[in-house]
């Protein structure tokens, strides 16, 4: 046994001597394991950065709430299907809260309409467009999903008098105020001035695509005065435990049709949406980095590993006579083997390790340089590179590690 | 027979009594393919050798020498006949247990030396121990005692690039000697060096033989041979004559 590991010491020590030698040579070799194991933890780095992004892009919509809706989070082919679904008000909401009380160990804990509606908005001389205002009962406090910075949300009273009260988004309150207290300021929405009561904490962009934080959460009542009563509604219905989503939204969908009054045969005329269908989309672009990354990877491991294995037939050619030597001096066939196996694998771990770091420089200059881009590197990476190489290592150099093992002495000894 | 002429150089040459059986062989023959002719390159050898000899193997080129020393050192195993080495009959060992034999009991010297190039003495020398699955304190040690054994505890550190020829030879009979074999075998030891330096080869030969070594040398030189005991003359791939030197 610990001659195994006398003879590991002597085999990483002669790889390394034979590296050193054949430095301009060995770098070469290693390019194509460089370029695979950079292909491999990019592509890693990317994944990563895409979940991670998601994870809290879901975390956004409310990893517990339930969202329904006339439409649902898909593109439908048919759409005269859904065109014509009665619009979601708000007597929907109060009845379906009925509901869920009337209803023993209910899923659901509560319904909230929310409205919502792009404007532009004002603030003495600073103009922003494109803000969505949201307007909600003070049952928002229970499904917001951002925290509170500063001040409060609207209670009950506020909510149901309409008051021209709001709460701004992060990005709001920096644009309009910018460099001072948002707080008791008044904001010009479509020419009726509200009073800020409240700043959300920064939630960030909702997968790259808009930003959560721009946005002006008002009374719904007061969005009603201005905007009049038959303004398109969602529900967000909040769950009590997330675990049993699917239930939950079982128990929803039997819960609206009630409110509907749905006849058996009629199909839903509503969407129940749920955070789950993004991953549907998200998933084919994963496995499009995933394909082209593994392609790249694939490719450049092979020339790479073809690379070694020449490489390694020549470093045995050139050693035969010392292949010779060290049989005479007791070497056995494994302890030969595993030498060429070992410099086999050093010049991969090398690349390997060129690679990794690499890939770790892109990783941070991407976060510097373009922070919209998803990358996120991880210790997993570190390993899987290093069994990459390792297995690249072992692959290429084993036939000629072979080859080496089991020349005759007599004529290894005699060849010049 | 011809009797080799007596060395009139060497006035002390006391001669250890035979020890035990090391080596003795039987019938021993090699056939080498070469496509459609056949090499005889031994053709029935007949050889005991024991502890405390100092032998020299000779004979004209192509008479089977190096083949003779390659299966006398369980690098090569005959086509035909039998080889007990300490009684143990390697004729039929496989590789791995001939690099045991090798490993424990036979120290060679070449006539290139081999010694690895990118390594120090110290390191050529702890290549067997290593082998031998040595742990690295004990190595070193017993390295540097086989290297100030011949002479070079100040080159121990020097690469074989950094070292002359004899220097080299040296580190390389040191490095036979290190792992206590049972028989050296050196196969013309001084083939590369000036006759100079090839008589203090020679003369470490004789101190490693009054040390209690036993010697094989392969050379096909007289002055070389002469400074063994016993010389065997081979021609053709049969031993011609093997007599006691005086
Ligand atoms: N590996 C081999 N293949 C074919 N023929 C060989 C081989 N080794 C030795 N021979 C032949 O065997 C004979 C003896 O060779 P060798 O033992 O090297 O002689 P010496 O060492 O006495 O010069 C020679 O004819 C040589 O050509
Ligand atoms: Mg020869």
């Amino acid at each position: 046994m610990t001659r195994t590991i006398y003879e590991f010491t002597e085999s990483f020590r002669i790889a390394f001597q034979q590296i050193r030698a054949n430095a301009m040579r060995s770098v070469l070799t290693a390019l194509g394991v460089i370029i695979g194991i950079v292909a491999v933890t990019l592509m890693g780095t990317a994944i990563n950065g895409i979940n991670i992004g998601f994870q809290n892009s879901l975390a956004m919509l409310g990893e517990d709430i339930l969202y329904v809706q006339r439409w649902p989070w898909r593109n439908v082919d048919d759409w005269w299907n859904y065109i014509n679904r009665p619009a979601i008000r708000i007597e929907h909401a109060e009845k379906l809260n009925r509901i869920i009380e009337s209803t023993p160990n209910s899923l659901l804990e509560v319904a909230v309409p929310v409205a919502g509606r792009g404007s532009s908005v004002k603030s003495g001389d600073i103009k922003l467009s494109g803000v969505t205002i949201i307007g909600s009962t003070s049952d928002y406090s229970r499904i917001v999903t951002a925290d509170i910075a500063e001040g409060r949300l609207y209670n009950d009273i506020e909510a149901n008098a309409g008051r021209q009260v709001c709460v701004l988004g992060s990005s709001v309150a920096e644009t309009l105020f910018p460099g001072r207290p948002a707080l008791d300021q008044v904001v010009d929405i479509r020419g009726q001035h509200f009073t800020v009561i409240g700043v959300l904490a920064k939630q960030g962009e909702f997968l790259g695509l808009f930003s959560f934080d721009n946005q002006i959460v008002v009374p719904l009542a007061a969005l009603r005065k201005y905007w009049g009563s038959r303004i398109d509604l969602q529900l967000r219905v909040k769950v009590k435990d997330k675990t049993k989503l699917m239930q939950a939204e079982e128990e929803l969908q039997g819960a609206m049709r009630r409110v509907r009054s749905q006849l058996p045969a009629e199909r839903d005329n509503f969407s129940i949406n749920q955070q789950q269908a993004f991953k549907a989309q998200l998933d084919p672009v994963k496995s499009g980095i995933a394909i082209a990354g593994l392609f790249i990877t694939g490719l450049a491991l092979f020339v790479g590993a073809i690379g070694i294995m020449n490489i390694t037939f020549v470093s045995v050619k050139e050693r035969t006579k010392e292949i010779g030597t060290r049989k005479a001096l007791g070497a056995r066939r494994r302890t030969i083997l595993l030498q060429f196996l070992i410099e086999a694998v050093s010049i991969c771990l090398i690349g390997g390790v060129v690679g990794l770091a690499l890939t770790f420089g892109i990783a941070v200059g991407i976060r510097e340089k373009l922070p919209a881009l998803p990358v996120e590197f991880s210790g997993s990476l570190i390993f899987i590179s290093m069994a990459v190489s390792i297995i690249t290592g072992i692959v290429s150099g084993f036939l000629p590690a072979l080859g080496a093992s089991r020349l005759d002495p007599v004529v290894a000894l005699r060849y010049e | 027979m011809t009797a080799p002429a007596a060395p009139a150089a060497h006035i002390h040459r006391p001669t250890r009594p035979p020890g035990a059986l090391v080596i003795e062989i039987e019938g021993v023959t090699k056939l080498y393919k070469m496509g459609a002719e056949i090499i005889h390159a031994l053709r029935g050898v007949q050889l005991t050798i024991r502890r405390n000899e100092y032998l020299a193997i000779m004979g004209p080129s192509g008479s089977g020498k190096s083949t003779l020393m390659n299966m006398l050192g369980c690098l090569d195993t005959p086509t035909d006949g039998r080889y007990d080495f300490n009684g143990k009959n390697v004729a039929h060992m496989v590789d791995d247990e001939l690099a045991e034999i090798r490993n424990r009991e036979i120290g060679f010297v070449f006539q290139t030396f081999n010694l690895l190039p990118r390594s120090d003495a110290l390191h050529n020398v702890e290549l067997p121990l290593i082998y031998a699955g040595m742990s690295p304190s004990a190595r070193r040690e017993r390295a540097l005692a086989a290297l100030s054994n011949v002479g070079l505890a100040d080159r121990i550190h020097h690469k074989p690039n950094e070292l002359s020829g004899g220097q080299r030879q040296r580190v390389a009979i040191a490095r036979a000697l290190v792992n206590n074999p049972s028989i050296i075998l050196a196969d013309e030891p001084t083939g590369n060096l000036d006759s100079k330096t090839g008589e203090e080869i020679m003369a470490l030969f004789e101190q490693l033989y009054d040390q209690g070594q036993t010697i094989i040398v392969v050379t096909h030189e007289e002055d070389i041979a002469r400074h063994a005991r016993r010389i065997v003359r081979l021609r053709d791939g049969l031993i011609e004559s093997d007599a006691r030197v005086h």
